[in-house]
């Protein structure tokens, strides 16, 4: 439909009705000098959207149904003994000639004559449906016009129908995280129960094998055991905290209790900016530099590190965190009283004896809160592991040596295939939900420790 | 001996300008205080306070909220330090050294001047814990043994070990709020300090809980020099020897407390005392 | 009696001193210690920051520069040997038009380019030089011919007329020129042959190839054929389609979502519900975003595959909880006094909020905004699975084509076989999106900065 046709029909309407809406009400005001309840502005929006929500409605109808309609007419004009001798695709094809000939392009080659009445009664058509369509949606718009100027009055509430109005598209708004977590919910179960009948979850659950066959069509599916891809996720992860909790609880230490004012205006901004970086640059340095570096290490040192490896995806993601895990601890060592600080100094400790012995125990609860959520995002983390850990989902216990991990594996099992018939692709999603279980377990068990923590000192 | 002659001549030096009549207390002066000035950033909150602390005697800082008092009390043992922007002028000696030279440990003067907080602050660990905090920080028991003796002789002092003994390992701060408020004490005890600071360490607790207290502190003068900040003059009235009064930031005021509550000299103070200005 | 006591105290006090004296040197030198590790854990946090930076610029830079082949190219009539270009007047419909118009492309397609392009390229090679036309032409890059064919079809009239043209060389003489390549290797490990490695060097000493500013990073797309042509172009833009559709669809969301449940929302389990969901939202991870737009949009809803449509969708929906959080967090920081201000006057709820409240909150609305909006831009993995690692060769006309984004683009290159040329190009691309980031970022935190000034 002609889209500039729409636009004009939808802004002369709601020009009009905010104008009428707004004159009716400032006549209630000069003439009848009555007091009126709301002001002339909710008047125009009362009346803009009683004609607006019918006029939309009719349009989108049709954006709706227009598709088929139109479809089903022009098959109508196809003559029964051609449509019978065509195949779906010379279906189409005809119905593409048609539509070309009624939009004036043409088509190159001879034109049947039934294609060439078929485009012009299409053209004749399609403008009417159009007229008619903008006609009905005009109509009604200004049929709701007029029964909503009627309807305002010196006492009609125009301001808490329009706020009326506004709440319920603001709730709708907040729904959408609901509907977001239910569509991972149901998304992720569905499919994975389709996979489960395929293989058989303790077979997954408890395999020790990841093996899947990738060449569709046989029906040989491979071995689907989620124990060697765990085992790397975890064997990462906690890599990742060995480098990332350190690091980022002594530099949150150190700028909220230490640093001078100045060097923690600079410092704080300067280490979010870790934060900022996109994971898949964290890959490219990890697998082009400090893989390289830790193998040319080893082997100084006489150990043989792969360069891509547990090790490298580790380290790497251990310091994408540290802002993570500086800030979320940050926020938690300001939480600490200071009264309890003062009574430590008042006794005569030091500032690192407070700090280790009077504000660490008192924020522990706050800080294993913060750690858990480090971990679930390092469980959860992509694009490092895709790219610096090697991809080997073997049972094994070297961090030197390549792993895989559950994010791997969904990429590896999922990318650009969307035809879910198989386990082949069905097992990413097992693992999706595996993954979405294992970090909403640990969020909601982290928030609820840290909320704990909070309320204790508030 | 010498050091103590010094001391009470010193004394009697002060005596003459009739501003200070503490040697009707006849007690040694343990702290002294000269022209101290305390500056946050821009905003100056002390001038130029001068006083003489006995010792083994209670003395005490009453005035208006906001009038310093504090303030001051935090300049004695240095807590200042901890306040960015602070900036503390004059001198304080404490038995004849400056506590503000450059060469003196802060560490160390904490050990010998120990501090009790407006609000009971326990650490969040065990009763015992909490005791054996400063003796541990400090290297100041040889053995377990002699932790447990500093900690149980601490409680003692602090009036607090009949109630607890029996929960020892339980978490000081699930105490009542006069019990922590004990507990606090008898972890400064443990320090073995010779001077403890108190900042209107009554303030939270209710009537029969302050009473608790108020004879603790009257016991422990035997032993130690106390100072307490109070913005109860009842209190000052009954648990110290010696009473300064504050106001906006200047010591009006000091003297024998009888002296101070029956016949103040100055004005500002009688209004305070009557309840004019508060 | 009296002084016994005193005495007594005071040796205890002593012994005390004597003790506490005793630990000082100890517990100062860990006091130093811990203060060293914190700072070290600073340096080594900002170390990393520099080195990552440092590393990329070094490896990045010199794919800003390439080597061009400037060539004297005859458009040969006896080579070209087609009709004149169809003229739209002559036809009857527009179809009729473009059907021959295509005609006349693929017989231009069938001719052969190479034989142009060769000799323009013999006509520099030094007199006395043995090289084969295969290996002539492994010098320019391998579209070289589409090139010319392109200038062609633009411009008919360029029949028998020679013209100066500069083509890109091919990746491998590009790896040569630069001495990407260890250049001592033996001819086993060359990818161009000898012959053809002479050639280059005589065509670099008379200025025939020259190393100029690497245009075609940002004013093409992705070629597999022809990597020395492989540019950004199509990545960026269908990376601005996602950022559009991340702008339009979660702010407005995640602003009213955030005002309905901080201003308006009854205390319920509901509303209880929707937070819970919404802090756990945060935190689940971008893949499963991934699987939900793999599952809902493509293969339920048929969306397009590899479109920034759904690309934009999925990231909206992993933005959505960050503004809301962030937004909420700003209407909670509003101090009651405006708003009891406001309901004092006589305003209602709805427009306090909308004409008191909320414009206070703006700046921090609009910092939570550019933040979601740059983590947005630089997500991956989700995308992968929304087949956005397809091969793209043009640039997206609208968000419904396939397209590809920049991180999705740097982690096709970073794979690509022909390692010594693709390191730098992946390290560039790497620049131009940290250089987005940086400006996002960095407005963000001017933008913070300035406001809890004004506050």
């Amino acid at each position: 439909m002609n889209t500039l046709a729409v636009a004009g029909l939808l802004l002369v309407l709601l020009g009009l009705s905010y104008q009428t809406g707004w004159s009716r009400s400032r006549a209630l005001v000069t003439t009848g000098g009555q007091k009126v309840h709301s002001r002339p502005q909710y008047h125009g929006a009362y009346t803009a959207l009683w004609t607006m929500i019918p006029t939309l409605l009719v349009l989108l109808l049709w954006a709706w149904l227009g598709g088929e309609i139109t479809h089903n007419y022009i098959v109508s004009q196809i003559p029964t003994d051609v449509l019978q001798s065509l195949d779906q695709a010379g279906l189409n094809a005809t119905i593409e000639r048609i539509r070309a000939i009624a939009s004036g392009f043409g088509v190159a080659g001879d034109v049947a004559p039934f294609e060439q009445t078929a485009g012009e009664n299409l053209r004749n058509f399609q403008m009417l449906t159009n007229i008619g369509v903008l006609l009905v949606a005009a109509l009604c718009g200004g049929a709701a016009l007029l029964y909503a100027r009627k309807r305002i009055t010196a006492r009609l509430r125009a301001r808490n129908a329009v706020e009326r109005v506004i709440n319920i598209v603001l709730l709708l708004c907040s729904a959408v995280a609901i509907l977001t977590t239910l569509g991972i919910v149901t998304s992720l179960l569905t499919e994975a129960l389709r996979f489960f009948t395929f293989i058989h979850p303790f077979d997954f659950f408890f395999g020790t094998v990841w093996a899947p066959n990738n060449a569709p069509g046989s029906g040989n599916y491979g071995r689907y055991g989620l124990l060697p891809l765990l085992a790397g996720t975890l064997m990462i992860t906690a890599i990742a905290m060995l480098v990332a909790v350190p690091l980022g609880l002594m530099a949150a230490i150190y700028l909220s209790q230490y640093a001078p004012r100045r060097l923690r205006s600079i410092a704080k901004p300067l280490i979010e900016v870790l934060a900022g970086i996109p994971t898949i640059v964290f890959g490219f340095f990890a697998l082009v530099t400090v893989g390289p570096f830790l193998r040319d290490f080893g082997r100084l040192v006489g150990l043989n590190i792969n360069a891509t490896s547990a090790l490298t995806a580790g380290i790497v993601m251990g310091i994408m965190i540290i802002p993570f895990v500086s800030s979320l601890s940050d926020d938690i060592l300001n939480q600490v009283p200071r009264t309890l600080r003062d009574g430590s100094y008042g006794l005569g400790a030091t500032q690192s004896e407070t700090i280790r012995k009077v504000l660490l125990p008192a924020a522990l609860p706050g800080i294993v809160g913060a750690f858990l959520l480090a971990v679930s995002r390092a469980i959860g983390e992509t694009m490092i592991v895709v790219l610096a850990a090697g991809n080997a989902p073997v049972l094994r216990g070297n961090p030197f040596e390549p792993v895989a991990t559950i994010t791997v594996s969904i990429v590896n099992q999922l990318t650009g295939d969307t035809d879910f018939s198989g386990p082949q692709s069905l097992v990413g999603f097992a693992l999706g939900l595996t993954l979405f279980v294992i970090t909403l377990g640990l969020n909601i068990f982290a928030l609820y420790i840290v909320r704990r923590f909070r309320e204790q000192y508030e | 001996m010498d050091m103590l002659a010094g001391k009470v001549k010193l004394t009697q030096q002060s005596v003459t300008s009739a501003m200070n009549p503490s040697a009707a207390l006849d007690r040694p002066i343990r702290i002294e205080a000269r022209d101290v000035t305390v500056h946050y950033g821009a905003k100056q909150a002390l001038f130029g306070i001068s006083i003489d602390i006995p010792d083994r005697a209670v003395t005490s800082f009453i005035g208006p909220s906001g009038c310093g008092k504090s303030t001051f009390l935090r300049c004695i043992n240095r807590m200042n330090d901890t306040i960015e922007g602070a900036r503390v002028g004059g001198t304080i000696k404490l038995d004849g050294e400056d506590i503000y030279d450059p060469a003196l440990d802060v560490v160390e003067l904490r050990a010998r001047i120990g501090m009790v907080f407006q609000k009971p602050n326990p650490f969040p660990k065990s009763i015992y814990e909490n005791v054996a905090y400063g003796p541990r920080i400090h290297g100041l028991a040889r053995s377990k043994a002699d932790l447990d003796e500093i900690v149980v002789s601490s409680l003692r002092k602090a009036g607090l070990f009949e109630e607890v003994k029996d929960r020892l390992n339980e978490p000081g701060t699930g105490l009542s709020g006069g019990q922590q408020q004990r507990l606090c004490i008898a972890r400064a005890i443990a320090v073995g300090p010779e001077v403890i600071l108190m900042d209107e360490p009554c303030s939270a607790l209710d009537p029969i809980a302050t009473a608790i207290i108020e004879e603790l502190i009257d016991e422990l003068r035997e032993n130690y020099t106390i100072v307490i900040v109070t913005h109860s003059m009842q209190q000052a009235a009954r648990v110290s020897q010696k009473t300064a009064f504050f106001h906006l930031g200047k010591l009006i005021e000091e003297g024998v407390t009888e002296d101070i509550f029956t016949n103040p000299v100055h004005k500002q103070t009688q209004d305070y005392i009557m309840g004019r200005i508060g | 009696m009296a002084t016994d006591h005193i005495t007594a105290a005071r040796e205890i006090s002593q012994e005390r001193t004597r003790l506490v004296r005793s630990g000082l040197r100890r517990r100062h030198r860990n006091e130093a210690i811990f203060r060293g590790l914190g700072i070290a854990a600073i340096a080594l946090a900002l170390g990393f920051v520099a080195l990552l930076f440092v590393d990329m610029t070094r490896k990045g830079i010199p794919a800003f520069v390439q080597s061009n082949l400037h060539l004297e190219v005859f458009f040969d009539p006896a080579i070209i040997d087609v009709g004149p270009a169809p003229v739209a007047s002559e036809f009857a419909s527009p179809a009729q038009y473009q059907a021959a118009d295509l005609r006349w492309r693929r017989e231009l397609a069938l001719l052969n380019w190479n034989r142009i392009l060769e000799a323009s390229l013999m006509a520099k090679v030094p007199a006395g030089t043995e090289i084969s036309s295969r290996e002539l032409l492994s010098i320019p890059e391998t579209n070289a011919r589409h090139q010319l064919r392109e200038m062609f079809v633009a411009n008919p009239d360029l029949l028998g007329r020679t013209v100066p043209v500069d083509i890109l060389a091919s990746a491998n003489a590009d790896n040569w020129v630069k001495g990407n390549i260890n250049r001592s290797l033996g001819d086993a490990q060359q990818q161009l042959s000898p012959a053809a490695r002479t050639v280059i060097d005589a065509f670099e000493a008379d200025g025939t190839i020259t190393n100029g500013f690497a245009w075609a990073l940002f004013t093409n797309t992705d070629s597999r054929a022809a990597p020395a042509s492989a540019g950004l172009l199509g990545a960026f833009v269908g990376s601005l389609y996602m950022m559009l559709i991340v702008i339009v669809l979660a702010v407005p969301i995640g602003v009213a979502a955030a005002i309905y449940l901080e201003e308006f929302a009854p205390k319920s389990r509901l509303t209880d519900f929707i937070e819970v969901n919404i802090n756990n939202l945060a935190a689940v991870p971008s893949i499963v975003f991934g699987l939900l737009g793999a599952a809902v949009f493509i293969n339920y809803m048929h969306l397009p595959i590899s479109a920034p449509l759904v690309g934009g969708l999925v990231l909206t929906l992993m933005t959505l909880p960050t503004i809301i959080i962030a937004t909420r967090g700003a209407l909670l920081g509003v101090s009651p006094a405006l708003r009891q201000a406001a309901l004092g006057m006589g305003a209602s709820k709805t427009q306090m909020v909308f004409h008191h409240v909320l414009p206070v909150t703006l700046p921090s609305i609009l910092t939570a905004t550019i933040l979601g909006v740059a983590h947005a831009l630089g997500e991956t993995a989700p995308l992968l699975l929304i087949g956005m690692k397809a091969f793209v060769a043009q640039v997206p006309a609208t968000p419904l084509d396939q397209a590809t984004a920049l991180p999705v683009q740097i982690y096709l290159w970073q794979g690509n076989e022909n390692r010594n040329f693709f390191e730098p190009r992946t390290a560039a691309a790497i620049m131009v999106l940290l250089g987005v980031m940086i400006v996002l970022n960095g407005t963000a935190i001017y933008l913070r900065s300035r406001l809890e000034k004004r506050v």
